[in-house]
């Protein structure tokens, strides 16, 4: 009997969801890059840093919007939550080391997510657009009140992080240590997002952004798991805010506004969602071309970003993934005519 | 005398004004093979929302072996062995065949909100949903998107995640509508290749379906029971015969 049930596992159809988690040829290529970027650009690691914290916010919306189908525009609050957090323990004496402080803002930005999930996620579409979008703003505007816990729109300048176990310093001129730490960070929740993915939960989480009916008639706890799943993202988006305070030295409104949270969609879209890399992808790309852009045209650098961001729209809807996935189709299937 | 399988007593429903169920009174047998026939607008999609708890009643219970389940959640009700297929496909578009099942199958298994062995890895999940594809002839089909499947199978999907969840009280809402006639003999041997001991209610226009499937017939009119007998019965049941097969066989 099992050798009959191994036998149907060995069917040649199936091996599509039997292989889907394993560790393809290519996937230790942005690893190497991000480690060669550290050698090859000693003076542009604050950017490196920024792009990796980048990245590390964009797989935290991606678990929530391109897995669950999670439409949200206020993923900052739980960046900003983050970032408050690990600013206001060290602003005010309170507890200053690097990787328990982050793990506490972590901790906020995920309370925030569960108990914002648990009334917001009985809605869909425009109205959670809205109600995630307003939660920001409310923190946001906390923020900007509680002048004398938060800095107010001043925010908290100069915070003094102690070095990383007590030997390695964060120097604000050569940020070496900050990009290794973030990098690490980076890794390290990617791993657990991609395991999480793979996982049943992540197929179910799959389901519901494909079919919530049909997911409540196979007899899943929906809602729940839609609150799991927005709380762990909360959690990430919280790390690499926290992760934000401690390589800048700072925490200010910008970790809480709609243009944190509209950026880092965008980026998702332009790279395509539901695919793990498009965060890295629609980051780098993002990233590199403001970074350029603001360069050459100072003035109308956004102008280029509107462009392609259109182009992305109209012609590749699963983004720069997408596109090159349907490309890559085309050319096999005209390879091999069935 | 044991409580029967499913029963609803006096179940009503209101949507404002419009009464789409109106003190039905019904009970379905374990190893029931039992139609719901009626004029479009009869409410028998509400009736099986009722069943499963997507609608709750304005008035009225259901049982199911006797436990008094009118106010339970959905997935509760699943969980206790409620199964349905839906009129028009609820599949999950952008995934496999098999993944579809697969989803079905985690759930009842209890694996679903594991979070860490990867989800190919369930060797046992993968060889139940493998098997449920082979009885139903799709597994050749289990790579394929369901976008990519005609509709006809796509259907056979609906049955495919329905029976995932190894039910004992399976609706069936025109499992065969929208099928191609050259096809819909593959959902009508599926139909009647189910498992003999669960109690299956199904909806169909389709009157050879019905007659040839159901050893008994509930006939609904205006969110009312009108009629309910053996095929005999209702197939020479002259009320039922004016107001439904006599429309149906004009044609």
């Amino acid at each position: 009997m099992s050798a009959q049930a191994h036998g149907m596992v060995d069917h040649p159809a199936v091996p599509s969801l039997v292989r889907q988690h394993r560790i393809r040829l290519w996937e230790p290529l942005p690893w190497i890059l991000a480690l060669a970027y550290y050698f090859a650009f000693p003076n542009h690691l604050g950017f490196g840093t920024d792009l990796l914290i980048t990245i590390l916010f964009a797989l935290s919306l991606e678990l929530a919007l391109g897995y669950a189908g999670i439409v949200t525009l206020g993923h900052a609050a739980f960046f900003g939550a983050g970032a408050y957090t690990v600013g206001m323990l060290v602003h005010h004496g309170i507890w200053a080391e690097p990787l328990t402080s982050l793990a506490l803002g972590a901790a906020v930005a995920a309370l925030i997510g569960f108990g914002s999930g648990l009334i917001l996620l009985r809605t869909t579409g425009l109205t959670l657009l809205m109600l995630t979008l307003c939660t920001m703003a409310l923190l946001e505007e906390a923020a900007n009140m509680g002048e004398r816990y938060t800095g107010g729109f001043d925010g908290l300048p100069g915070l003094n992080i102690p070095p990383l176990f007590g030997l390695f310093e964060f120097s604000p001129l050569y940020p070496r240590v900050q990009y290794l730490y973030v990098l690490t960070m980076l890794f390290l929740c990617f791993v657990f997002i991609r395991t999480l993915v793979y996982s049943p939960f992540g197929q179910s989480l799959t389901g519901i952004r494909e079919n919530t009916l049909r997911m409540h008639a196979v007899g899943a706890p929906v809602n729940w798991r839609l609150v799991t799943c927005y709380t762990i993202s909360a959690a990430i988006a919280g790390i690499a805010g926290g992760l934000w305070a401690q390589a800048n030295a700072y925490v200010n409104l910008t970790t809480l506004g709609l243009d944190r949270a509209a950026t880092v969609l965008i980026i998702l879209v332009l790279g395509g969602y539901g695919r793990l890399y498009g965060a890295f992808i629609g980051a780098v790309v993002y990233m590199a071309l403001s970074h350029f852009l603001a360069k050459v045209y100072p003035t109308a650098w956004q102008l280029g970003l509107g462009l392609l961001l259109m182009l992305i729209a109209l012609f590749a809807r699963n983004g720069i993934i997408g596109l090159w996935d349907t490309l890559r189709r085309r050319f096999v299937s005209q390879r091999r005519p069935s | 005398m044991n409580a029967p399988l499913l029963e609803t007593r006096s179940l009503c429903k209101n949507f404002g004004a419009l009464a789409a169920a109106t003190d039905i009174n019904f009970r379905l047998e374990s190893g029931a093979r039992h139609a719901l026939i009626g004029p479009n607008g009869a409410g028998k999609t509400t009736f099986i929302n009722l069943l499963t708890g997507v609608f709750l009643p304005s008035n009225g219970q259901v049982l199911l072996r006797g436990r008094d389940i009118t106010t339970m959640q959905q997935a509760a009700r699943v969980k206790l062995g409620i199964a349905r297929t839906f009129q028009i496909n609820r599949l999950f578009r952008g995934l496999t065949v098999l993944e579809n099942v697969y989803i079905a199958v985690a759930e009842r298994l209890g694996v679903a909100p594991s979070m860490i062995k990867p989800a190919g890895m369930r060797r046992e999940v993968v060889a139940e949903s493998m098997r449920l594809l082979q009885t139903l002839k799709l597994a050749d089909d289990a790579e394929h998107r369901i976008s990519e499947l005609p509709y006809g199978r796509q259907r056979l999907v609906e049955l495919a995640i329905a029976l995932g969840l190894q039910p004992e009280v399976l609706l069936l809402d025109e499992p065969a509508a929208g099928v191609p006639s050259a096809e819909s003999h593959i959902i009508l041997d599926a139909v009647a290749a189910l498992p003999k001991h669960i109690g299956v209610l199904i909806i169909d226009h389709d009157m050879d379906l019905v007659f040839r499937f159901a050893e008994r017939i509930t006939v609904l009119v205006g969110g009312a029971v009108f009629a309910e007998g053996t095929p005999k019965e209702i197939g020479s049941d002259q009320r039922v015969r004016d107001v439904y097969l006599g429309q149906a066989h004009h044609g």
